[in-house]
């Protein structure tokens, strides 16, 4: 059943509270404000009562599929179970109800967690410094960019080029021209790899840096790593790499130990901090050692057993960030990387290569997976064979909804037509594996008995129109004309109805 | 498949209509299948230098955006401003009201690396991406 909007649920005259008798002089705003910042018009609010908006909510966001009800096999994005002791360890007063102005003397706790967290992640990912303060994968690339141009400005080197194999996430290349960079792009072999000659054919001075997802968007890891560094340092450019698909390698390889240059994390991916539904994320930045002064400030250091923020910034790109980052965020990380130690980080890492070649084996007969024979942590499917039955990678998509299922990724890479790229995590037990690789299988059935129906079908919301949808946007929800109240209400505007934001409530 | 008999093609499904000194270009009816239905198109600026093989311009479609690439090195002459606003003139057809751009091109012998018709059709057929 569709659920009627909040605004559809106004009622005329209903309020959330009564608000007691005024005993204090009545101001009008005109008398206060100057006439461009009074409304001409009330603005049109719901009149609804507190439980009318708690009973909506609630009803939507039990329409959410989130990791904690579904399995997600959502590509490239790592949604693992993010353990509920995160929350806890995040809830404690000494995180929660501490404030950044206080004095660093009454910080002393979460100094320390940020700096035990730099030591951890440096530890895992071989790199030898890190910042915490980007807030999510993408800016993390914008902190790698911004390093890369300082240090050849401190070089008095002008280079231009950024290079950025044909797999990789669209954010790279984003990130890159947004930073003035001419993106050159380096094509996939028919293994899914680099091809090295083409690599070879596009080095020169003015290259900057490869920008690098390993392993790849295909789940393939890059096994020319160490030759494809060293191309790029002999030309004196940098390796970038997209730490994306860290979970692949966790406890088992180190980026640092590739010679990477510099790195970022998803913390909200590999370190299983919330994700998706609006973060907020973190995407720390690692760098070897000889671009460590280029790091944003203030870096946290220790001298006599005290630990403080160093704004001393010669090299700096600066700050990226209010305060240190998201530090809610960097609690969860440190919890999952503690409570899982040294043995726990490396289980996680092969427990999520198994989980996605054990899926890859039972279905590449019906979706088969044009590159590579053993895949890392994701792999990409291709939903070409079922064209013929008129069934694409969407309506595979759309399908799995129905079986209880997030969709995969879906039209990426590129590279792979009818691509499907899916991702279970470690945290996915055999059971559910199965569960989905049964409902996969039963999707091919039914679209080559021509059976595959119209999906989603038991969803709250049937196929979107998504051509119509991006040809004439239609953004704003417009009330029909008889449903909401013309004059304002009784009351002096502002005390009287709940206000609730039109925006939170419109898909 | 249709693959008009007075066009050169590329490797990467653009086509190619001599004009003089000029080309006109646009995308084949096999890519624009494969797009499906195109909703945003991103023209180059008139007066814009190209090399062959460099992208020229954006389409968008619900699947994906992907760059067109110039089929020979030259200046950008004309575009199909049309595009903006009916970017579904490329799936209505692709070959006339859907051109994309026009190219004054600066080395005629480039026009020698585009593909024949049956060359393209070849490609097409052979499965080659």
């Amino acid at each position: 059943m569709k659920d009627r909007l909040i605004y559809e649920r106004s009622v005329k005259g209903r309020v959330g509270y009564a608000w007691p008798t005024l005993d204090v002089p009545r101001i009008e705003p005109k008398e206060i404000l100057s006439k461009t910042h009074i409304r001409a018009e009330a603005p049109k609010l719901p009149e609804v009562s507190e439980f009318d908006v708690v009973r909506h909510f609630t009803r939507l966001s039990q329409d959410n599929f989130s990791v904690d009800t579904n399995f997600y096999p959502l590509g490239s994005c790592t949604m693992k179970y993010n353990p509920k002791v995160n929350e806890k360890v995040a809830a404690m007063d000494g995180f929660a109800q501490i404030h950044p102005l206080q004095p660093e003397q009454h910080l002393q706790g979460i100094l320390q967690l940020h700096w035990e967290l730099e030591q951890l992640l440096s530890e895992i990912t071989g790199m030898a410094a890190y910042t915490l303060q980007p807030s999510a994968g993408a800016q993390g690339e914008l902190a790698g960019i911004k390093i890369i141009l300082s240090y050849f400005q401190c070089k008095n080197e002008k280079r231009s080029t950024i290079l950025i194999p044909d797999s990789a996430h669209g954010t790279n290349p984003a990130t890159a021209a947004l930073s003035q960079f001419k993106v050159v792009e380096v094509k996939s072999g028919a293994d899914g790899l680099v091809d090295l000659a083409d690599l070879k054919s596009k080095l020169n001075e003015d290259v900057a840096a490869l920008m690098l997802t390993n392993p790849n968007t295909l789940g393939l890891f890059e096994k020319d790593i160490l030759t494809i560094t060293k191309l790029l340092h002999e030309v004196g450019a940098l390796v970038y790499m997209d730490g994306a698909n860290m979970n692949a390698l966790l406890g088992n390889a180190r980026p640092g130990d590739m010679q990477v240059d510099i790195m970022h994390l998803n913390l909200h991916k590999t370190f299983s901090t919330p994700h998706g539904g609006g973060g907020p994320g973190a995407g720390p930045v690692g760098v070897a050692k000889h671009l460590e002064d280029f790091l944003p400030v203030p870096r946290v250091r220790k001298k006599d057993g005290q630990l403080f923020w160093d704004y001393r910034a010669e090299h700096s790109i600066g700050r990226l960030h209010g305060f240190y980052g998201n530090v809610g965020v960097l609690v969860r990380a440190y919890t999952y990387i503690r409570f899982l130690g040294n043995t726990g980080i490396m289980r996680a890492g092969k427990t999520a290569l198994i989980n996605a070649n054990y899926i890859k084996k039972k279905l590449e007969h019906l979706y088969p997976v044009p590159y590579g024979d053993l895949c890392m942590h994701e792999f990409v499917a291709s939903a070409k064979s079922l064209k013929q039955y008129g069934v694409t990678a969407q309506d595979v998509a759309k399908r799995l909804l129905d079986f209880g299922f997030y969709a995969p990724t879906v039209y990426f890479p590129l590279i792979v037509e009818e691509a499907l790229m899916i991702e279970p995590t470690e945290t996915e037990s055999k059971e559910s594996l199965d569960a989905f690789i049964d409902a996969m299988l039963a999707i091919a059935e039914e679209a080559k008995a021509g059976l595959a129906p119209e999906a989603p079908q038991n969803m709250p919301v049937q196929r979107v129109d998504e051509v119509r949808a991006a040809r004439e946007p239609n953004l704003r929800w417009l009330p029909p004309a008889s449903s909401l109240p013309t004059e304002p209400p009784t009351q002096a505007l502002g005390q009287s109805s709940m206000r609730m934001d039109s925006s939170s409530q419109t898909f | 498949m249709k693959i008009p008999e007075d066009l050169l093609y590329t490797k990467s499904h653009e086509w190619a209509k001599r004009d003089g000194q000029k080309i006109q270009v646009g995308i084949t009816q096999h890519a624009q299948e494969e797009l499906r239905d195109v909703v945003f198109v991103e023209l180059p600026e008139i007066g814009k230098t190209v090399k062959a093989g460099e992208p020229v311009a954006v389409v968008e479609s619900v699947k994906a955006a992907f760059d067109i690439y110039a089929p020979v090195s030259g200046t950008v002459s004309a575009v199909n401003e049309g595009l903006t606003t009916t970017p579904q003139l490329i799936n209505d057809d692709c070959y006339t009201t859907g051109w994309m751009y026009t190219l004054e091109f600066s080395d005629e012998a480039e026009l020698g690396n585009l593909l024949s018709p049956a060359a393209y059709a070849e490609q097409l057929k052979s499965g080659a991406a």
